[in-house]
């Protein structure tokens, strides 16, 4: 009885040792060096997870920062202040990364564009735009079913009384969810300096498009006509802005003054929020409730 | 073994059975209706890539002209619906809702409207099975049941399989839908030809009409046309919703189950309807091309219910306005009420795979509030190839679409919409499924 006791603890004793210099063995042939300071950066950031820097979350982040390929300021997430106390820490210098946000291509709230059909299904824009494209008139427009806001990690995007989203731009990280979310693709990133703006989507032709939504883009060429040469093109029955020709010219507000819809905007930061404001003889609605259905 | 085979009863596990609504329409003679002012033919018709538009605004069109060509192998041409001249080639709503390139007709009233003849014509007996595809891809036809699925592309088998019997789907499960009882009773010598050049083009020994047992008129009405030889026979099965998904007809009748995520093919079999081999026949002897189909406008929605022969690229609103609807009260699906869609505008045209206009009368449809999901499994009873919509729904209201495809089969749902019908909490179970089926497939091909 006794012996069958110590039989099987001599073993265990002996089987533990034997793995536990297996143990050792292994974790000097395979021991992998990482830079303490990873961990320490790991612990500065937010911890959002959010992937707006690029890369796929904090501690990879953490990584690129410490071998030197990112600089600490690319994390939107984080405060100025926190994104010091990294560069300081490691002693580099914080870089300069200009702040993106998200903004929408789409004006036409339901007091300015029409809905031609009540939607009645499930309450997401995605889930609206598989039945029939949502009950817009406009079949680029925003549904105003809320994803962009349900999917904002940060509680940047609010609904507005029109149905529009709004981009609270002190809290937005660029972190890319409602651009991916948006099932007619009108959020995109754009870096707060550019100004210059074209809040519409409608490929439809001038009068079709004004038919649908007093704020769309009609393609009347003023703003081409007005802005540095080069810069704005009709494509599609719809101004588009080339961005990468932006940093070239001084622009100011002259190419918007004429638009006669003001879906060409200038973009102002107001109490955190985007301001658009509109030129001098673009449309501005006064009128407060919805328009009718039909 | 299913019970029901027992009393010699063909059927499948599972499904439902809906009100079948169609004693408003099945005995309507197929009516022709006039032309519509302008016809709207979007070039992007059927499931693959669209057509290539060929002609250019101004120009003059003959009703049955090549106006699109096919842009390869997964593609259709199209014909012009009606005599006119081409007003333009622009962007135009679509019933799918986004806006779509089409070419718009206006049409010549002073004409005649006569069908645009080559002179010329198909002797399918003597064609090889590659010029026999080749010739069916020429007559834009794709399947009419509703998914329009070019026909060519499921008449040409690969070599390695061979195809033992050709499947003719005459069940038309749907409720309020009577298109396909209709083309039973007035081509059957269309239908029988069809039903030998399908044979001949994916080389099957025999074939078999499926028709449910509502509609037994039509059996004794084809029996007389059928072959002596036996290889063509036509049988009923249990009227039963989704009898007329092909997997659980080929079940109901063959007792041959088609692999999940698998063609007909593998098992040797071809599917097709009948309204897409009636047109076949009809077509491709005379060379001709697809101009029009029979829609069944239905419902208490509208005063003149009926089957009617419209052109492809009819607006919906004139389609309407012919068969009297009550206006701003209605509620309108295109195709039947279980697959069927919402449409957000009057001013679309109908397509190839348009079978049905369904208006409801808003004041008698009602829609009651969703309620959370009680396990009760109604739904699992329904399903008819066994899938767990309960759980689907569950993780489709939490966005796992993901995991609804790896783990529970996303990807065999076919969408009949049963688990929706037999909810008694209203959840929009296919709905969802609809929903994540598409975001998978966007994310897919941003994967690459």
């Amino acid at each position: 009885m006794i012996s069958t006791i110590v039989t099987a603890a001599v073993f265990m004793i002996a089987l533990g040792a034997v793995l536990a210099i297996i143990l050792a063995i292994a974790n000097k042939k395979l021991f992998v060096y990482e830079d303490p300071r990873i961990e320490e950066v790991d612990d500065m950031l937010p911890q959002a997870q959010c992937g707006a820097c690029g890369t796929p979350g904090c501690r990879p982040f953490a990584e690129a920062v410490v071998e030197g390929v990112k600089n600490p300021s690319a994390c939107t997430v984080n405060s100025p202040e926190g994104n010091a106390e990294i560069a300081a820490y490691l002693g580099v210098g914080m870089g300069d990364h200009e702040k993106v946000v998200a903004r929408l291509a789409c004006a036409g709230g339901t007091h300015v564009a029409y809905t031609r059909a009540k939607y009645e299904g499930i309450k997401s824009c995605q889930a609206a735009s598989v039945v029939s494209g949502g009950g817009k008139g406009c079949s680029w427009g925003c549904l105003g079913l809320a994803d962009c806001a349900d999917v904002c990690d940060f509680d940047a995007i609010y609904m507005d009384e029109h149905g529009l989203p709004i981009v609270i731009e002190d809290k937005c990280t660029a972190c890319n969810d409602c651009v991916v979310v948006c099932p007619k693709d009108l959020f995109s990133l754009m870096p707060v300096s550019q100004k210059l703006y074209v809040a519409c989507k409608s490929l439809d032709e001038g009068d079709t498009a004004q038919q649908e939504c007093e704020v769309a883009c009609t393609a009347c060429e003023k703003c081409v006509v007005d802005a540095p040469k080069g810069l704005i093109e009709i494509k599609n029955n719809l101004a588009v802005i080339d961005y990468e020709k932006y940093q070239d010219f001084d622009i100011d507000r002259t190419p918007i003054e004429r638009c006669p819809t003001g879906a060409i905007v200038w973009l102002d930061s107001k109490l955190g929020s985007t301001h658009a404001s509109k030129g001098k003889e673009g449309m501005k609605p006064h009128r407060g409730a919805a328009l009718p259905i039909g | 073994m299913n019970l029901l085979k027992l009393f010699g009863k063909k059927s499948f596990p599972h499904g439902i059975h809906p009100d079948e609504y169609k004693a408003e329409t099945n005995a309507k003679i197929t009516r022709r209706l006039p032309f519509a002012p302008e016809i709207i033919v979007p070039l992007a018709q059927s499931i693959g890539l669209p057509a290539k538009a060929i002609v250019f605004r101004g120009q003059h069109v003959a009703r049955g002209e090549v106006i699109a060509e096919a842009d390869g192998f997964m593609s259709v041409p199209i014909h012009a619906p009606v005599t006119g001249t081409i007003k333009e080639i622009d962007i135009a709503s679509t019933a799918k809702g986004g806006k779509q390139p089409a070419i718009i007709i206006t049409t010549s009233l002073s004409s005649g409207q006569r069908v645009h003849d080559s002179g010329e014509c198909n002797d399918f007996l003597q064609m090889s099975r590659e010029e026999l595809v080749k010739a069916v891809q020429n007559t834009g036809l794709v399947g009419l049941g509703g998914a329009a699925f070019p026909t060519h592309v499921k008449m040409a088998i690969p070599d390695n399989r061979s195809i033992h019997t050709v499947l003719v789907n005459g069940c038309e499960c749907e409720p309020f839908l009577t298109t396909d009882h209709r083309v039973m009773l007035e081509k059957i010598d269309n239908l029988i030809l069809g039903i030998r050049i399908a044979m001949r083009t994916v080389d099957a020994p025999k074939a078999v009409i499926g028709i449910e047992d509502n509609k037994l008129n039509v059996l004794t009405a084809i029996k007389p046309y059928l072959p002596d030889d036996g290889t063509i026979t036509i049988e009923a099965v249990e009227t039963k919703y989704p009898q007329g998904a092909e997997k659980m007809l080929a079940y109901s009748l063959l007792g041959i189950e088609i692999p999940s995520g698998g063609l007909p093919s593998e098992v040797g079999l071809a599917v097709f309807n009948v309204a897409t081999l009636a047109e076949l026949g009809a077509l491709l002897p005379a060379k001709q091309g697809l101009i029009e189909r029979i829609i069944t406008i239905t419902g208490d929605g509208v005063k003149k219910p009926g089957n009617y022969l419209a052109p492809i690229g009819t607006p919906v609103r004139f389609l309407l306005e012919f068969a009297e609807f009550i206006g701003d009260e209605a509620e309108l699906i295109l195709g039947g009420p279980m697959m069927g869609m919402p449409t957000r505008s009057l001013d679309v045209p109908i397509t190839k795979g348009t079978g049905a206009l369904l208006v409801l009368d808003k004041r008698a449809t009602k829609r009651d509030d969703i309620l959370p999901c009680i396990k009760c499994t109604q739904c699992l009873q329904a399903c008819p190839i066994n899938l767990n919509p309960s759980e689907l729904g569950l993780l489709a209201a939490k966005r796992q679409y993901d995991v609804m495809e790896e783990q529970y089969h996303l990807n065999d749902c076919f969408e009949c919409g049963c688990c929706s019908y037999v909810c008694p909490s209203n959840i929009p179970l296919v709905q969802y499924f609809r929903i994540a089926k598409t975001l998978n497939r966007e994310r897919h091909l941003q994967d690459g």
